[in-house]
């Protein structure tokens, strides 16, 4: 024994094993998701100039302050920085028209936060979306202002209108000849849905940085592949069966915003993966019955809420299978 | 490819430490402290009193049930006191104290010179049982138990255990290295005694020199050794198990009822000496390891000695432990005071540093379903930990399979809002066996 020794410990914590833990947090997950989403929500800028910055400031902020509110309140303002208010602020402003006046968006983020998410108990409690319930409300609250889409700024100087409909409207209202036209031809509308130049809400606009924001989503394993891909999968093959153009549906009306960041919200969604792809699946089918039978020419967010509802019933029906159970 | 099960983690193994480092076989300690509880079953009653003079080897206290586990002397000496001390298990227990006359003398008789060969099944268990063998991979089950399956249940196979899942230990793996002969003739002896044929040792890819060094040994006498992915728990014996036979154990049934017995690397090094020397278990290698651990080791300790004793052999601490461990850090016991005695389960001492621990801060669960994904079992960790939190204890046992949950830690280790999945587990499974007990 080596007289030198040093036996000087303070008091041990003792608790129940294990005693190591993984670097994952909840903060780690939902910054993530935040940094998943800023190219999209910087190429709103781009797209539509500073009305997307004031929506996007106003989201963010009352999303956060309200957070901090009901926390002080309760008395936990500790857990305030871990993001999840800022992602349900951004994701609100990333949902809506880019320009409405300033209490829209801030009613928007009081309702998210304040009774989509505290009302059920905060994170981890909450039935629905937040920032989908928050687009909810604005729609039934000022349901022309929430439908009234200004024109890209890097549009302005082909078309002669500030606003316009967003393609899935102008399909729905005027038909895809329509459509296709005002984008020159199908190669240029395929184009721009893809990267973004057109009309919508302010972050749904561009595939391709929604998408490449998913991929790092799913390569950090923050979310499953199977949901976005099914959720997509099931709009692309339903419209496609019933004689609309599956590219046009996959690439607008903010399905992959939904599909990638909404539908897979891990707080709302079924905990198994079969459960998961289930639920993707309804959200499909129930988007592409409200697109094409019902009075919204988009139908994401509410096919989204309503799956929210069943993820209980699905949790229930679709269990993992216990080892012993297997044979 | 290595084979492997569905769930499990992959935390850092951290057996850099140690697995470099031969077994070194400590000192005969001034005294040694011995509890009458080193195994899960009934506790032994003493069978010597205060003032006794006993030689190493000579049985000091008793079994008085089936699922229980003699227990002797450590070493020569005198019984100074019978009392409660420390327990690294149980918090506290009483334990046979002998002071060493620093002769660390046999009893008569002892070590004997036996042909396993030509000992009969019978024989070959019954010396088993006397030599007190429990599981030394942790669990501590009594091995006479575990060697006696009814005659109705007919086993095939034996696994030898040699995963060493849990990160930090390499106790197994030095003695794989060190005691290979004596492991295989271990595993032969309890092939004999079970009427096996078919012997199987399971092995985790992170110890290729073990694997290397078993097959050569095991080769010769037709047991197969198969190397396993790195994952944790791949050692728990029902993943195990799984794994090398693709068979699973049924819920509430044990490993003998699909015809597998299952023992740990120390385990079979005891059954060798037990049988070939009458040798009973008074001695065993632990891992002294983690950041806190000045010179982390691979010691031979006996049972009695103490964790601070270990400790100190190994250069005390050089930075101040938040945690210090028995066991593994995935299922080990955190210890209030080191100054408990080693026992036989004792597969580790691990001391770990704040950083090492990253408690965080416990949120309600987001259903992130990591847990569920982890869970070698099937199971749904999360609502297990939202029902205990809520005292919705029967409903965890009833519909969400609570008895099942093998408490492996898996669940908790890639939970991101830090939730004590395990320790509301533990509390559900309590909390209703208190129940149960009250009807």
């Amino acid at each position: 024994m080596s007289a030198e020794a040093k036996m000087e410990i303070g008091t041990l914590s003792v608790s129940t094993s294990p005693h190591i833990r993984s670097e994952e947090s909840i903060s780690k997950i939902m910054w993530s998701v935040n940094a998943a989403l800023a190219p999209a929500a910087l190429f709103s800028v781009y797209n539509f100039g500073m009305p997307a910055v004031t929506n996007l400031l106003l989201c963010i902020i009352s999303a956060v302050f309200t957070e901090y509110l009901v926390l002080r309140w309760q008395g936990k303002d500790n857990v305030i920085c871990d993001g999840s208010a800022v992602l349900t602020g951004l994701l609100l402003a990333m949902n809506i028209p880019a320009g409405l006046p300033w209490y829209m968006p801030v009613f928007g983020s009081v309702v998210a936060i304040g009774i989509a998410k505290h009302t059920m108990g905060g994170l981890g409690y909450n039935i629905f979306n937040p920032a989908l319930i928050g687009r909810a409300f604005l729609l039934a609250s000022w349901p022309i202002a929430m439908t009234t889409w200004p024109t890209p700024a890097s549009l302005l100087g082909k078309v002669d209108a500030v606003t316009s409909a967003t393609p899935l409207g102008i399909m729905k209202l005027q038909g895809y000849e329509k459509l296709v036209a005002l984008f020159g031809d199908k190669m240029e509308m395929y184009k721009s849905l893809f990267i973004g130049t057109r009309g919508g809400s302010a972050g749904e606009t561009s595939a391709v940085l929604l998408l490449l924001g998913g991929a790092y989503l799913i390569y950090k394993g923050y979310i499953n592949w199977q949901v976005p891909v099914t959720m997509i999968a099931t709009v692309g093959v339903l419209t496609g069966v019933f004689g609309g153009d599956p590219i046009v549906h996959m690439m607008s009306g903010g399905l992959i915003l939904g599909a990638f960041y909404m539908a897979t919200d891990m707080v709302t969604i079924p905990i198994t993966i079969k459960g998961q792809v289930i639920f993707a699946i309804g959200a499909g089918l129930l988007t592409v019955l409200i697109r094409l039978l019902g009075g919204y020419p988009e139908g994401v967010c509410y096919a989204i809420l309503l799956m929210n509802c069943v993820t209980p019933l699905i949790d229930r029906l679709v269990r993992p299978k216990k080892y012993g159970a297997r044979g | 490819m290595a084979k492997s099960f569905r769930g499990g983690v992959h935390p850092d193994d951290r057996k850099r430490y140690t697995a470099t480092k031969a077994i070194e076989v400590a000192p005969v300690p001034v005294k040694v402290i011995i509890p009458t509880r080193q195994h899960i079953g009934a506790p032994c009653a003493p069978v010597v009193t205060v003032g006794d003079l006993v030689k190493k080897g000579q049985v000091i206290a008793e079994a008085q049930a089936f699922v229980s586990s003699p227990i002797h002397a450590s070493t020569s000496g005198k019984v100074v006191e019978i009392a409660d001390y420390p327990h690294s298990v149980f918090g506290s227990c009483v334990a046979i104290v002998i002071e060493s006359d620093g002769q660390d003398e046999w009893l008569e008789g002892l070590p004997l010179d036996r042909q396993w060969k030509a000992m009969e099944a019978d024989e070959i268990k019954d010396a088993i049982r006397q030599a007190g063998l429990v599981g030394m991979g942790g669990a501590t089950f009594p091995t006479h138990v575990k060697m006696a399956p009814p005659p109705d249940k007919s086993i095939d196979t034996f696994i030898l255990n040699a995963a060493e899942c849990e990160p930090y230990l390499t106790a197994d793996h030095r003695a794989m290295l060190e005691y290979t002969e004596k492991i295989v003739t271990g595993m032969q002896i309890a092939m004999k005694a079970l009427g096996v044929k078919r012997g199987i040792v399971g092995v985790e890819e992170n110890k290729p020199d073990a694997i290397a060094a078993m097959q050569k040994v095991c080769g010769v006498v037709g047991i197969e050794v198969m190397p396993l992915e790195t994952k944790y728990p791949q050692g728990a014996e029902k993943t195990l198990i799984h794994v090398i036979t693709g068979k699973e154990v049924p819920s509430g049934a044990l490993p003998m009822d699909v015809g597998v017995v299952v023992q740990n690397v120390g385990t079979a090094i005891a059954i060798a000496d037990a049988v070939e020397r009458g040798i009973p278990l008074i001695e065993r290698v632990t891992t002294v390891t983690g950041a806190a651990i000045a010179e982390p080791k691979n010691l031979l300790l006996r049972v009695g000695d103490t964790f601070s004793n270990a400790i100190a052999m190994c250069g005390g601490f050089k930075e101040e432990p938040m945690k210090v461990i028995a066991g593994g850090p995935m299922m080990g016991m955190a210890q209030s005071n080191i100054e408990a005695p080693i026992m036989k389960g004792t597969s580790g001492i691990l001391a770990l540093t704040a950083a090492d621990v990253n408690p965080g801060v416990e949120r309600p669960c987001i259903r992130c379903g990591r847990c569920v994904e982890a869970c070698p079992m099937g199971l749904i960790p999360s609502m297990l930990s939202i029902l205990g939190e809520r005292g919705a204890y029967p409903v965890a046992k009833e519909e969400y399979d609570l008895l099942d949950c093998v408490e492996c830690g898996s669940c908790v280790y890639v939970c991101p809002a830090k939730r004590n999945i395990v320790h509301y587990i533990k509390l559900s499974k309590a909390q209703n066996a208190a129940m149960a007990a009250k009807k």
